[in-house]
């Protein structure tokens, strides 16, 4: 098994210029996540203000506006228990062979539901931070005169972000591994830049590896960075 | 300053205030006592409407503030207010805590609320923890920020919500003395607290509640001194 290693590795990353499929596929990768990871954060942040500011004020202010604002919740509430309660490959065939079939590009297919997706769970994340802090910040922000918004916005949501980057950052590495079911869409992502390799090839150890160390070295990154900049941001909680 | 017109809340079917009126004239520095539960926190927190009345009217300044189109935003500007957990933005230094609301508001330039935070600062004597974090603070010396963080806003009216109930005792005449200070230099100060010491001092007027109303008021010296309602004299007996 391991003595032809050197022979093996030539044939799987040398010959033909395969490493490629692999370079390739890490691009690929990449952009769809961080592609996803913006569209998530965006779809994430809107619901979970949209939940808090409903829960919140439901029963103490009535109108339009607040009609709007139920209706608003219940969409989310529907996004949230549909995309939650059903398989993130299934949501991606469905867009890929259903919703999204006259699309030209798989990227932006492979983007769409990665982001929706994820978009439902950041939702999760940002709203359990929000609520993470104290009523009394709110309070506070609007006893001095601060409108609701600008206290969200610059009391409230600085504070829920640190209380959830751990759970977002968990969430983007999910993201980053999950992209890996691309391949069922045909598209060349870095599993599937491994997986043509060892069906061209007949060896699966190698190319399977490289993938597997490539993903492992990428969340040890992302991790690493949460850690830096976890630390930035205690620097209010020093005692 | 304050008028409070037949003021009502209902959390759900429970009767919270039960159809108070009160007028809070400029420079008098009111004191609520009670047993708690009797609505005095509830009180205080709905003339600058954190919690909405039920129904009634309070005007402040001539204006009806639990009219919709009031901007609520505005008055509060106006209305300084202390918290029992003092509710200091702990991801703010403390200069940013005093010189947030101002500069949002436009009220003052950042040059200007910088020099009058630092002035505030000087005046509870915390002028070396500006560039400091709440969390760095004891009870007493956040209690004094977030007392100096209402008054940069340069309120008519300061609302206090038992603002010693969570220090330290020891830590509780320092936050008292500040407040004191303020009521020397004329503020109007409405004040919910379980310091009767500092209500027999300071105030021009006691209002004792209880059961979601003001059941007598007076001054200190009646109030404390030849209390009539029955309710009052029990309360009394049981904190003194």
């Amino acid at each position: 098994m391991f003595n032809d290693l050197p022979r093996k590795f030539v044939q799987d990353f040398i010959e033909k210029e395969r490493w490629k499929y692999i370079t390739s596929g890490l691009k690929t990768t990449l952009l769809i996540t961080v592609l996803a990871v913006v569209v998530g954060i965006v779809i994430g942040a809107v619901i979970a203000i949209v939940r808090t500011s409903h829960d919140q004020m439901e029963g103490r202010k009535q109108g339009p506006g607040m009609v709007l604002l139920g209706i608003a919740d219940g969409f989310c509430r529907l996004y949230l228990t549909i995309i939650r309660g059903t398989p993130v490959l299934v949501q991606l065939l469905l867009l890929y062979f259903v919703f999204m079939v006259n699309c030209p590009s798989k990227i932006v297919v492979a983007v769409t539901a990665f982001g929706i997706n994820s978009g439902a769970y950041v939702a999760e994340i940002i709203r359990s931070g929000i609520m993470s802090v104290d009523i009394g910040q709110m309070e506070a922000g609007r006893s001095l005169g601060l409108s609701y918004v600008c206290t969200m916005r610059l009391i409230v949501l600085p504070q829920a972000f640190k209380n959830c980057l751990p759970s977002l950052v968990n969430e983007l590495i999910t993201l980053l591994k999950e992209t890996s079911i691309c391949g069922y869409i045909g598209l060349n992502e870095l599993t599937r830049g491994g997986d043509i390799i060892r069906s061209t090839t007949f060896d699966a150890m190698l190319p399977l590896l490289a993938v597997a160390v490539i993903y492992l070295v990428i969340v040890m990154f992302f991790t690493w960075l949460m850690g830096k900049l976890e630390r930035r941001l205690r620097e209010s909680d020093k005692r | 300053m304050i008028s409070v017109n037949n003021l009502v809340k209902k959390f759900g079917s429970q009767l919270v205030l039960d159809n108070i009126t009160e007028h809070v004239s400029p420079g008098e520095k009111v004191v609520v006592i009670g047993p708690s539960g009797s609505g005095k926190s509830t009180f205080l927190r709905c003339l600058n409407l954190l919690e909405m009345p039920t129904s009634g009217e309070i005007i402040f300044d001539g204006q009806n503030i639990t009219d919709k189109k009031t901007d609520i935003n505005v008055v509060r500007q106006q209305m300084g207010m202390v918290f029992q957990h003092f509710n200091l933005f702990p991801h703010l230094s403390i200069l940013d805590n005093l010189t947030l609301a101002p500069v949002q508001l436009h009220r003052m330039s950042a040059a200007e609320a910088k020099a009058e935070a630092l002035r505030l600062l000087g005046m509870v004597n915390l002028s070396e923890k500006a560039d400091a974090y709440p969390g760095q603070l004891s009870g007493g010396q956040k209690q004094r920020i977030a007392i100096v963080r209402a008054l940069a806003m340069k309120p008519k009216v300061m609302l206090f919500d038992e603002p010693t109930s969570a220090l330290d005792p020891e830590m509780v005449g320092e936050v008292l003395g500040v407040m004191k200070g303020l009521a020397k230099e004329g503020m109007t100060m409405v004040v919910v607290t379980h310091e009767m010491g500092f209500a027999r001092e300071v105030a021009t007027r006691v209002l004792f509640m209880d059961e979601g109303k003001i059941m007598e008021q007076g001054t200190p010296e009646q109030i404390f001194g030849s209390p009539q309602n029955p309710r009052t004299k029990e309360f009394l007996s049981k904190v003194l």
